[in-house]
């Protein structure tokens, strides 16, 4: 058996390791890079950033707090409110099309794939005008809303895919125990589904943080203001200051590496799920 | 792909208890229905009419036929906006695609680290684009830009590329940035196309004499190709749309060199303020993913077949 894997999977060995080492070290260097400068003194382009962090500096973070401190604000609470809708409308979805047998059950997952189609920036265009009217535009709702079009979708797909393995048994089971269709779902399918929900709900955190589109077309004035759009707005026009730029960009990465290094195992369930979207 | 078959369960049979259970469904299906249904619908009727920003104050938008599309097919950016969007896609397709699966196929291979290191490597694809695109735009800076610097470095050439200002060079950066976004995706998902493969059958292959390079395109390839399928569709359809990343580092300029049609749909709409004209780009767009789309349900249902 060793013989065979060894065949196969190529010898195992430090060799590989250094390797592999230095292909993800090209791969992060963008990421070592905005590290390093964010902790270099403030300068603009015509001062070219130092190799190495050696007299760490922080007031590119100073400046980017005082800057966008507001802003990243915005973004946790507006992925926080679209964790909690995306979850709320998806969760009892996939419920009923992984165990009910729905006459639109491939309706909507038909809906669902073609929503992958569609670029966001059709989205946008429409509901500028909807948002006009109804006076959702600079608004907490009105992003929220909008950034739950690449969580829901996601979400009904992860959480489908895990709920089509609770057995009926189980669900028939609390029916029996006489516990209507609302119960059943409540007290055993979402206790059942905590994982899942776990993997569904970070990566909605993570769409919502990301969006830029919506925070882009949206938004007219500082009011509502995500980080990306405070970070894009301070890359707009000539750079003052790229250590606060690059302060920034590490602060509004800092969900991504949290996921990282704290739920590996659920990134890689949303990435397998990603590759069904 | 979908499930097809539709066994009604006979214990639960019943209009009220179908319509009670239709219920669970109806607050999300209602959501599509407003943020991506409305929308389609929408921008097809958006796209022949004249829609300003006076129709927000009048609630006026005369129909003005196929105007729209006229002068968006006709003006000279449309082919360089469409030539791009092409060249975008198929140079961010090729890139992420041969570098991911080159490394799938080496993180086959069992190693000290190596769940580690391949973790790590999800990085470029976590973080938001409009970071990627501000760290990028630094990296690849005229003047001071790491890379130039490295390049200078190596004493190789003097030349300082204005990889971001120069009208060659901008749609090729572009294109690399894109590339460095996209290959954690493609390794990862290809990675687990590659675990799925029977070590059995490479076993096989070796007594056969099949190893290294014949085992790959002998084993490896034929079995992946359902994954790969999958991988590439849903690459272009996702990379047709893009819009940060162009945004963040050029804004589709020096002069149109790396507009595309999305970004061009953006600058109609929320720059110039032409709805109308904005949604007809959004369509046109709109329609070559769907020309993807049909091929990639003929590949999901030859996947099937197959």
């Amino acid at each position: 058996m060793t013989t065979a894997s060894s065949v196969s999977r190529g010898r195992s060995g430090w060799g590989s390791t250094a390797v592999a080492v230095l292909l993800v070290a090209v791969m992060l260097f963008p990421v070592y890079w905005m590290l390093n400068v964010s902790l270099q003194p403030g300068g603009g382009g015509a001062v070219a950033s130092p190799w190495l962090p050696l007299h760490p500096d922080v007031s590119g973070y100073a400046k980017a707090l005082r800057d966008q401190g507001p802003h990243l604000l915005t973004s946790l609470v507006v992925s926080l409110g679209s964790v909690v809708v995306s979850l709320v409308l998806a969760t009892p979805a996939a419920y009923a099309l992984a165990q009910f047998r729905l006459r639109f059950t491939d309706a909507f997952l038909l809906g669902i794939l073609v929503s992958q189609m569609v670029p966001g920036i059709v989205v946008a265009n429409a509901l500028y005008g909807v948002y006009s009217d109804l006076g959702l535009l600079n608004s907490l709702p009105g992003l929220v809303l909008a950034d739950s079009s690449t969580g829901i979708p996601f979400a009904v797909l992860v959480l489908r895919a895990f709920m089509a393995t609770v057995p009926g048994e189980v669900v028939e089971a609390a029916r029996v125990d006489g516990a209507g269709e609302l119960r059943t779902f409540w007290s055993v399918v979402v206790p059942m589904s905590r994982n899942a929900l776990v993997t569904a709900g970070l990566f909605t955190f993570l769409f919502t943080w990301s969006d830029f589109l919506f925070a882009l077309t949206l938004t007219t004035t500082d009011d509502v203001r995500p980080v990306t759009l405070g970070l894009y707005q301070y890359i707009g026009s000539y750079v003052q200051d790229w250590s606060a730029v690059m302060a920034t960009a590490v602060l509004a990465s800092l969900p991504a590496v949290v996921l990282l290094l704290v739920a590996q195992k659920y990134v890689a369930a949303g990435a397998t799920a990603g590759a069904l979207k | 792909m979908l499930p097809l078959a539709r066994r009604p369960r006979r214990r639960t049979g019943g209009r009220v208890q179908h319509l009670g259970r239709a219920l669970f469904v109806a607050p999300a299906a209602l959501y599509m229905l407003a943020f991506y249904g409305y929308p389609l619908v929408k921008n097809l009727v958006m796209g022949f009419q004249e829609y300003t920003t006076r129709t927000f104050f009048t609630g006026e938008a005369p129909w003005v036929g196929l105007a729209n599309y006229e002068q968006v097919m006709g003006s000279p950016i449309f082919g360089r906006s469409l030539v791009n969007t092409l060249l975008f896609t198929a140079g961010s397709i090729l890139g992420q695609f041969t570098i991911g699966l080159a490394l799938a196929v080496f993180f086959r291979r069992t190693f000290p680290g190596a769940g580690v290191l391949r973790s790590l490597l999800l990085m470029p694809w976590l973080i938001p684009l409009i970071v990627s695109g501000a760290v990028w735009k630094w990296i690849l800076d005229q003047d001071n830009g790491a890379l130039n610097r490295m390049l200078r470095a190596t004493q190789l050439t003097d030349a300082r590329p204005g990889w971001l200002t120069s009208t060659t060079l901008a749609l090729a950066a572009v294109v690399m940035v894109n590339i460095w976004i996209g290959i954690p995706f493609n390794a990862t998902i290809l990675f687990g196309g590659l675990q799925d493969i029977p070590d059995e059958l490479y076993e096989a292959a070796a007594l056969d004499g099949a190893t290294g390079w014949r085992a790959f395109r002998y084993v490896t390839w034929p079995l992946l190709r359902p994954v790969v399928n999958v991988v590439l569709v849903l690459g272009v359809v996702y990379t047709l749309k893009v819009l940060d990343i162009i945004l963040g580092l050029t804004k589709g300029g020096p002069a149109n060199a790396t507009q595309t049609l999305a970004t061009q749909a953006y600058q109609l709409s929320f720059v110039e303020f032409d709805f109308g004209q904005g949604a007809a780009t959004g369509n046109l767009l709109i329609l070559v993913s769907l020309l993807f789309a049909v091929l990639y349900l003929r590949l999901s249902r030859q996947r099937e077949q197959g």
